[in-house]
């Protein structure tokens, strides 16, 4: 075979892609479509095993037998919504353990959403309403991803997500025909949740370094602020719809673009919250490491099981 | 920190009759609980009604720079296609 030149395969990757053409596990790829790749899925992966405890906390404070089931079923989703992720991401070279580590170590960083707090029943429904309905834009998107293993589980995935969105619609929908108080504590969720869900699509696009590259290379198939606007205009009528208001004095809808505008967002906040210092960045960390160290004794019995039976399989 | 368990290709069967297509994989001790965490994983919502679970390195693949020479042979052979063939006049619908 006659050894090609770096370049040359590289342009041949990129045409590859041009194509239309999906890039499988084993097929060559750039080092750093490889890194950049290891680097989203894993914060991905992460996010969605770290998207547990703001909802957990709430587990046992459900107000009925049917939400509680409805939310203990949600929470084992997203387990489930970072296991598809995490295998996914094992097929670019890197372990298991090693992303693990590097989520326990604070090395590796997970959305900044789940640095909130869940301060009453309400945020429920708005983490169910906004932040997964933010989810499944995003993550539709990155089902037309250039790279087979991670489409595939975002496809798995987008199909549990409706699921979520509903029934954190249905928990607020609920509270707003309810008394003053509780339409009070649905509304100041969706005051507190508002801004946090419109940050999950990532910096602007002006201020985006990596988007050129992602797009070029279709793991990015729009851009950041393209799907933010995607979501304002779904959940703005939505909101209103049941008398939520939103806590944007800027929002208004142009009739000719046919979209909404939307007022500024904290960036300052964002880049706080990434960088550590939001209000729960110290507790989610903390809470991981427990239940991963807790979890100690049933991986090693389970081990320590295995080999019994094989040596005695051996035996017999 | 405990070592990294083995990995298991999962292949699901969606309904009976339809063949089984991967899922993914899972990380397990034994193959009792790989069958058990594939079903966690892979089929919350009755996505599958048989499991197949297989020791990841149990799997042979050709590779993507075999695709010329691997699948070469059956290249030139059209002659294995039915519209190959030429029957003037005859219905084969
Ligand atoms: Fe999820
Ligand atoms: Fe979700």
């Amino acid at each position: 075979m006659q050894a090609i030149s770096e370049q040359e395969r590289e342009a041949q990757f990129q045409a590859k892609i041009d194509r239309g053409e999906i890039i499988e596990a084993k097929d060559w790829m750039p080092e750093r479509y490889r890194k950049q790749l290891i680097r989203m899925m894993s914060q991905h992966a992460h996010s969605e095993v770290v998207g547990m405890l703001p909802e957990g906390n709430w587990i046992t404070r459900a107000p009925s037998l049917r939400r509680k089931a409805v939310l203990l079923a949600k929470v084992q989703d997203e387990g489930g919504h970072g296991l598809y992720i995490y295998c996914g991401t094992e097929t670019l070279g890197i372990s298991r353990e090693q992303m693990l580590d590097d989520l326990l170590s604070g090395k590796a960083k997970y959305s900044s959403i789940f640095n909130y707090p869940t301060l009453t029943w309400a945020d429920i429904g708005a983490i169910g309403w906004l932040v997964d309905g933010a989810a499944i834009i995003n993550q539709t998107a990155l089902a037309k991803c250039s790279y087979g293993p991670y489409a595939r589980a975002m496809v798995r995935i987008c199909k549990e997500e409706n699921f979520h969105h509903k029934q954190g619609y249905e928990i607020l929908a609920t509270l707003m025909r309810g008394t003053a108080e509780q339409k009070a504590m649905a509304q100041d969720a969706m005051n507190r949740w508002w801004w946090p869900s419109l940050m999950m699509f990532g910096p602007s696009d002006a201020n985006s370094p990596n988007s050129d590259e992602l797009m070029r290379w279709k793991v990015k198939r729009y851009s950041n602020d393209e799907l933010r606007t995607r979501f304002v205009d779904r959940t703005v009528p939505q909101a209103e719809n049941i008398g939520l208001k939103v806590p944007d004095a800027d929002l208004k809808y142009n009739e000719q673009t046919r979209s909404y505008e939307f007022g500024e967002i904290n960036w300052e906040e964002f880049f706080n919250v990434i960088k550590g210092n939001g209000i729960c960045n110290k507790e989610r960390l903390m809470a991981r490491k427990k239940a991963h160290a807790e979890g100690a004794w049933v991986r090693e019995a389970a081990e320590a099981y295995a080999k019994k039976k094989a040596t005695k399989n051996a035996a017999a | 920190m405990s070592s990294q368990w083995p990995l298991w290709e999962v292949f699901t069967q969606k309904r009976s009759g339809l063949p089984f297509e991967h899922a993914g994989s899972v990380h397990a001790p034994d193959k009792e609980l790989a069958l058990q965490n594939a079903r966690d994983v892979y089929s919350r919502r009755n996505e599958a009604t048989c499991i197949w679970v297989v020791p990841s390195e149990m799997i042979v693949s050709s590779t993507p720079d075999d695709m010329g020479s691997f699948f070469e042979p059956s290249n030139d052979k059209i002659y294995r296609h039915p519209n190959f063939y030429k029957t003037p006049g005859a219905n084969f619908e």
